[in-house]
Parts: structure tokens; sequence; C-alpha cells
């Protein structure tokens, strides 16, 4: 296991690769999602104002 | 425009598409998930090290579907610009400059990704001398100038048609990506799938690198109709058919 994790001494070069993808990959999910939520709340307001 | 078939005027409806990229989104996750969950195990665990670059090479899983990506999305989003420019349809509006922010996360993957294995391999991060890293960051900023000029002009339609002929001038920077390794033979190697003969890599690197970029293929699926979906929610707030869409 360790030595997987050392990936022949490349390990941050190759570990920094992939933490790095994932960092894409959780900002495409999250970005889109929060304006979702956003979004929902803002069009739930029009038109629903006090009378 | 009798030319058009009828289905896609229908689909290039708000509430039609919207509907439609509901009931696609689960797909393209699972598909996504599947893809590179086998790319992450094939690429890290089971393809044999490299003769030369050893267990670094493995940087390749990320950085070659990264590179893909942005070349494709880039190409999706001129796709789309033409469209808006010629028929000024509302929903190629929003899928163009829904591309952006996509299409720039994915080239700045490639590029850290490209910097990570060069400094190991080539002994440095980054050269000015190359043209294939220089025209990859110019098409980073491609990205982030269609995706600023959409922040930055209130009215939708306008601020669409500019970043329609911003991405379209930028379009000329994608074949020079592509056949940069070629035309000036400095430091990026050359193509190992794209060219005219036998991929020189063996099946074991090279199904898990397929897999990837298909994975990653298809999340950018989602990720563009979620965004889509996101725009023309907001353009069409005024509308009933938005208030059922998020009941």
């Amino acid at each position: 296991m360790s030595e997987f994790l050392h990936m022949g001494g490349y390990a941050s070069y190759v570990w920094g690769s992939y933490a790095a993808m994932a960092l894409v990959f959780a900002w495409n999910l999250a970005v889109p999602g929060l304006r979702r939520r956003a979004l929902r709340r803002e069009l739930r307001g029009i038109g629903a104002e006090p009378k | 425009m009798n030319w058009i078939p009828n289905w896609m005027h229908r689909l290039a409806s708000p509430p039609a598409f919207y509907r439609v990229a509901d009931r696609l989104l689960p797909w393209l996750a699972a598909a996504s998930v599947a893809l590179i969950g086998y790319g992450l195990v094939g690429g890290l665990a089971l393809a044999p090290a490299d003769y030369q670059q050893g267990e670094g090479f493995r940087i390749i899983y990320v950085h070659v579907p990264a590179a893909w990506m942005s070349l494709f999305a880039y190409s999706v989003m001129a796709g789309a610009a033409v469209i808006a420019l010629i028929w000024r349809i509302k929903l190629a509006e929003c899928v163009m400059t829904s591309c952006a922010p996509i299409g720039a996360s994915f080239t700045a993957l490639a590029l850290v990704t490209g910097m990570l294995w060069g400094k190991p391999m080539w002994g440095t991060y980054w050269t000015w001398q190359d043209a294939r890293l220089v025209s990859e960051l110019i098409l980073l900023f491609m990205y982030l100038g269609v995706a600023g000029l959409h922040q930055a002009i209130a009215d939708p339609r306008a601020g669409a048609r500019a970043c329609a002929l911003l991405a379209l001038v930028g379009f000329v920077n994608v074949p020079i990506v592509h056949y940069s390794v070629e035309w000036w033979n400095t430091l990026h190697q050359g193509p190992t799938i794209t060219k005219f003969d036998k991929p020189s890599i063996v099946a074991e690197m090279l199904w898990p690198l397929l897999s990837m970029a298909l994975g990653f293929t298809t999340f950018f699926g989602y990720a563009l109709l979620k965004r889509t979906q996101n725009e023309l929610l907001w353009r069409e707030r005024g509308n009933s058919w938005t208030k059922e869409a998020v009941a």
C-alpha cells in the first residue's frame, strides 16, 4: 500500500494531479448546484409578494 | 427555416429542453461514475509503469482527458455560437455561455497537470518556448474572456452576441493547439492516439485512458446541461414553466 502511495518517487506530482482533478470535478458540481438552489428561492419569490 | 426538422424546433424551446435534460442527467452521471471509476483503477493500479517515466506517467490519465475536454468544450461553444449568431436561438446562447466556465476549468486542469508532469520529466514546470503550452494558455484566456464578457453585459441578448463573436474569433486557436506539436517540434511530445497510425501505447495503458476521456466527456455533458438549465431558468424567470420546473 505504501509502495502504491509512494508512486515510485513521483507521489507529489501524481497525487497532486489527481487532487487537482478532484477539485475541478467538485467545483463543476458545486457551482451549478448552489446556483440552482438560489434560483429556486428566487423563482418561488416571483409573484408571491404579500398583498 | 423549413429544412430544420420539427423535433429540433420543439427541443429548442426552453421548457422542452429543460425536461429532456432532466431525463438525461442521471444517465450521464451514472456513465461518468462508471467510466471514471474504471479509468482510475485501470490507470492508477492495473496499468504497468512506463519504461522511461516509471509511475510518473500516470498523470496522463488526468492530463490527456482534461486537454481533450479543453478542445471539445471549445468546439461545442463555437458551434453554439454559430447557431446563436445566425438564428438567435435562446437555447444556443445559453449552451454557449455555459460552456465557458466548464471549459476554463478543464483547460486549467490540463495546464496544471502538464506542469506537474513537466517538472519531473522535463525539469521545468513551464516554458514560453513551446507552442503547445502557450497556445493552451491562450485557450484558457479565451474561455475566461467569454465568461467575463457574459458576466459584464447585463442585456442577455447583446451579451450573447458579443460572447458568440469572441468565441468564434478564438476558435482559430483550437486547430493551433491541436497541431502545435506537429507544426513546431519543440518540447511537448507528438500525438500518441489521434494520428493516422496505430496508437503508440499498449492496451493495458490505453483502455483506462479512453475510459477516462469518455468519462470526462459525459461529465462535461452533465455539467453543461445543469448550467444550461440554470441559464434558461434565469432568462425565462417571468414565465410560468420556470416556477413549475423548480416546484
